[in-house]
């Protein structure tokens, strides 16, 4: 943990984006978290997310709950509104923030805590409006700000510091969003940054909700011989499923397409998702197929990562409501309120 | 007998007992709204179980020429439709009274009362004569008993026909088995009893300005009229109309008529806790957003009411009042969320709270809690209860000023952030402790964190004691600013007045039967009816200058006068209590009942 301010100074060699600003224009505050957290790593690929995509600091809305992950909000894009608020309560404060204003770009910031336990149902429930958002979940399988009791989302035989095994079944996010109609599922580990950049961007772009589930260690309280959620086993057990790049719409495509490319997706607005080096007889399109090969790869202890689902055709919740194109919050009271005529009118069939 | 020979016009009550789940709400509704239309003042109480079908359900019509149409338990007559409650139906008769019955099946000799009449028409022998089809001889059987009381109280046949017409004037064939039926009914009464009885009706024109309207429905148009764009809600009784009129009315009034795109958002969560949440999100990036719920609802939502509190977002929720504890009576009504709304959360919160009376103030207090909400970034409460949510009233139409302009409080534009140096979330404060806030997507300078955790002056984190009271301190000042801007209570004085009443919401009309009641046998109170909370000075006032002061309320534990106490210098022993809290709309009777006990009890 740091108690210096931030410095302001910006390296020269720090290349601009098309708005003319640097990465650091994307940075927020100094983190408070433990030196070491996993999380601090998906900060400073949220802020190359941003960067690389172009987006103007102000039409971002970051939210989050209560824990360790839901104050990574705080640490990028001190532009955006941001809203710490309440433990598991996020995706319902983010669903209505988006009813009110389609126009802005909104990531949530969760842990395995706040989403797989108190917000579990919110969660599944965002999930099934596919609300238009990224939701990142930093898995660490631990409680960090009480001290170390395991979450919903350990493994079964994983250990704690003290050594005492957890007992009960975990909750994967990833297979459970899946189940429940997700059309963006990914996960991905806090210490591979090139893998995790391309997710958040093609999940910023995904049309819907696009669940990123992040292992992302507790230096502190499980990162020991014996946790399923630390650096080491993380590294050794993690099966990348597919390489994933992301290519904005106005690159020619042609120039990217890899050697590899197995299978690609376009987005929304007109970016693409290439899938590289998948998995023989692996389809990240097929809903059922992904099911059936994450259950056989996860019994065996393995850890699949990567883009591992992706259906660009799902309805969103304001295509789902079919509310007007410009924001409900930028609509004209002259175009809300019926007046007085309407109302004399309506009366009479309450004579 | 001799009671039931006093002619009474446009001056009884009557009541329906019935079997829910067979039709008998449309036949009971068509009755009130004819007597509402021959233009006399009338009232409709629903006393329905929580069920949908096979359980007695009951229907309560008081008719009263002075505009006393509070609910009332003196029935005159007692339509018997459901052998499972004969018992009961028929104790409850005054003497002198009558008894309408299905006289298919001979009623037992134990329920005969010497003392009431009993009026046996065969509904089900003449239904299944009349209609071939099994589930229409049960939905007519009630739909006849309208025909039969239209000729024992002198009911306008021809405004039943025109409302026949109007409802039915689609569905030819459903128009014609209603007039047949009705006519059956008629029929047997013109040929077999005396009518039109003692108690009966007569035009009147008292109701021409007036519509008859339930408190949700209301309660629905002043959120439309308000401007809200977003509503989130959980099912819940009795506040699902709330939600089922705003979405009619949206259809209507918010969709664009060439792309069919809609003007509104209708979150239908998974439960009041997302409910609020969502209310306080959509807040939050700049729409007008509300919930509608029950105390059940109000309990779950307490932790973000909290937020919304502290981090100052406003939030529009209706909660139309039901019985507690727990799940308690849900088609039942209470006012027994006062101290639970004015409190709502832990730590140190107070909050907003209006009380409407009727339909009327549904729609004046919904447009007026946005803009409180607003102007004041916190929640605001519009507590109604299910009498007034359910029922229909009688009611003043209703008026629009055109040139209504919400009131969006202080909301900070681009160009007020570009003027200005540095942007602050909770400073500067206004002459009400309010600052400006700023909405997503309008500038970067406008940018900040909001939090339910411990924040200074500033809006950034704090841990330090004074820099955290200094915030609470100013919350404590917002709110006792309101007190000024939420409707002032209703006064109403009388001459040579010795004592005062209190009171608040749907007590409203018992209680200002009661009034006259007493001053009839010599005691005279001045009114004071509370319609919002932080109390305005003008309750304080009343109550220094009345002694003893009633305060009328239905819940068990005073909660009304609690809040008194709490938040004003009135001495406790000065407020006595006078309590309903069974769950049926309080009576005048009640209420003259307890105030004269207490004071002809000595104790005062």
């Amino acid at each position: 943990m740091s108690y210096i301010k931030k410095p302001v100074a910006k390296h020269p060699s720090l290349k601009p984006n098309k708005l003319g600003l640097t990465v650091r224009d994307y940075e927020g505050a100094m983190s408070t978290l433990c030196a070491g957290c996993g999380h601090d790593s998906v900060t400073a690929a949220i802020v190359r997310a941003f960067h690389e995509l172009d987006t103007p600091p102000h039409m971002v809305a970051k939210l989050s709950g209560i824990g360790c992950s839901s104050k990574t909000p705080t640490y990028f894009l001190s532009g955006a509104h941001g809203f710490n608020s309440a433990h598991g309560r996020m995706p319902a404060i983010a669903t209505g923030a988006n009813a009110a204003n389609k126009e802005l770009l909104y990531i949530g910031v969760s842990g395995d805590g706040d989403s797989m336990s108190i917000g579990l149902g919110q969660l599944c429930h965002a999930i099934r409006r596919n609300v238009n958002m990224l939701y990142i979940i930093e898995n660490n399988g631990v409680y960090g700000l009480t001290k170390g009791q395991f979450s919903a989302s350990s493994d079964v035989g994983s250990k704690s510091k003290k050594g005492e095994p957890n007992t009960q079944p975990p909750l994967d996010p990833v297979r459970l969003a899946l189940s429940i109609g997700a059309t963006f599922v990914a996960r991905s580990f806090s210490g591979d940054k090139e893998q995790l950049v391309p997710i958040l961007k093609a999940g910023l772009r995904h049309k819907g909700l696009a669940l990123v589930d992040v292992i992302s260690p507790c230096v502190t309280f499980n990162d020991h011989e014996g946790s399923t959620k630390s650096y080491v086993h993380t590294r050794k057990n993690q099966l990348p499923i597919a390489v994933t790049d992301f290519v904005p719409p106005a690159e020619e495509i042609t120039a990217t397409l890899a050697e590899g490319v197995s299978t690609s997706v376009t987005l929304h607005d007109g970016s693409v998702v290439q899938f590289r080096k998948v998995a023989v007889d692996y389809d990240p399109t097929d809903r059922a197929a992904v099911m059936m090969y994450l259950e056989e790869r996860q019994t065996s202890g393995e850890v699949p990562v990567g883009l591992l689902f992706l259906d660009e055709k799902g309805t969103e919740m304001h295509e789902d409501a079919k509310t007007v194109d410009i924001p409900l919050a930028r609509v004209p009271y002259e175009d809300l309120c019926p007046g007085s005529v309407a109302l004399d009118r309506l009366q009479e069939m309450y004579r | 007998m001799q009671q039931a020979l006093i002619t009474r016009i446009n001056d009884f009550a009557f009541k329906l007992a019935n079997v829910n789940g067979t039709g008998s709400a449309s036949a009971n509704g068509l009755l009130m709204q004819a007597i509402f239309r021959m233009g006399i003042p009338v009232s409709g109480k629903n006393l329905f179980p929580s069920n949908i079908q096979g359980l007695p359900t009951w229907y309560e019509i008081r008719v009263n020429k002075h505009g006393h149409t509070a609910r009332t338990s003196e029935y005159d007559l007692m339509v018997a439709m459901n052998a499972e409650t004969y018992a009961r139906d028929v104790a409850e008769v005054r003497p002198g009274g009558w008894v309408l019955f299905d006289s298919t099946w001979p009623l037992d000799r134990s329920l005969l009362r010497p003392d009431v009449t009993f009026l046996g028409v065969p509904y089900a022998r003449l239904c299944i004569e009349a209609f071939a089809e099994s589930r229409e001889r049960t939905l007519m059987k009630n739909i006849a008993y309208v025909g039969t009381l239209a000729a024992l109280l002198s009911i306008d046949m021809d405004v039943v026909s025109g409302m026949l017409k109007e409802k039915f004037g689609k569905k030819p064939a459903l128009m014609e088995s209603n007039r047949k039926a009705i006519q059956l009914g008629y029929d047997y009464a013109n040929e077999n009893f005396e009518h039109p009885l003692p108690i009966r009706l007569e035009k009147m024109d008292a109701t021409k300005d007036s519509i008859l309207i339930d408190g949700n429905t209301a309660t629905a148009l002043g959120c439309v009229y308000a401007g809200a764009t977003v509503a989130a809600w959980y099912p819940i009784t009795p506040s699902t109309s709330v939600l089922d009129g705003f979405k009619s009315l949206c259809e209507k009034y918010r969709t664009d008529k060439v792309t069919g795109k809609r003007r509104y958002c209708i979150l239908q969560a998974e439960d009041e806790l997302a409910a609020i949440g969502m209310v306080i999100g959509a807040s939050w990036a700049g729409a007008r957003a509300f919930t509608s719920t029950a105390g059940p609802g109000i309990s779950l939502m307490n932790e973000l009411i909290g937020l919304a509190y502290y981090a100052e977002i406003p939030a529009v929720i209706v909660d139309v009042q039901r019985v507690g504890p727990s799940t308690g009576m849900p088609t039942r009504t209470q006012q027994g969320d006062i101290l639970l709304c004015a409190y709502a959360s832990h730590g140190d919160t107070k909050h907003v709270v209006l009380f409407p009376a009727n339909p009327g103030e549904c729609f004046d207090f919904a447009v007026k809690a946005f803009d409180l909400a607003e102007r004041f970034q916190t929640p605001v409460f519009m507590l109604t209860d299910l009498d007034i949510g359910m029922n229909d009233w009688v009611i003043p139409r209703l008026t629009w000023d055109d040139n209504h302009r919400p009131n969006r409080g202080h909301v900070l534009s681009r160009e007020d952030l570009e003027a200005l140096p540095k942007f602050y979330r909770y400073s500067p404060e206004d002459e009400l402790g309010v600052a400006a806030r700023t909405l997503p997507g309008v500038h970067q300078k406008g940018a900040f964190f909001t939090r339910g955790s411990g924040h200074n002056k500033l809006g950034g984190y704090t841990e330090v004691p004074d820099e955290y009271q200094e915030v609470m301190d100013r919350l404590a000042r917002k709110h006792r600013a309101a007190r000024n801007w939420v409707p002032a209570a209703m006064i109403e004085r009388r001459r040579d007045a010795t004592f005062g009443v209190v009171t608040v919401g749907g007590c409203d009309l018992a209680v200002r039967e009661a009034l006259e009641r007493l001053e009839d046998i010599g005691l005279r109170a001045d009114y004071c009816r509370v319609r919002g909370f932080p109390f305005g000075d003008e309750i304080e006032e009343f109550m220094h200058g009345h002694n003893p002061v009633f305060v009328i309320e239905q819940n068990r534990d005073a909660q009304l006068r609690s809040l008194l106490t709490l938040e004003t210098s009135v001495s406790k022993e000065k407020l006595r209590s006078v309590l309903a809290y069974g769950g049926f709309p309080l009576q005048a009777a009640q209420v003259v009942d307890g105030i004269t006990a207490e004071l002809q009890g000595g104790r005062s």
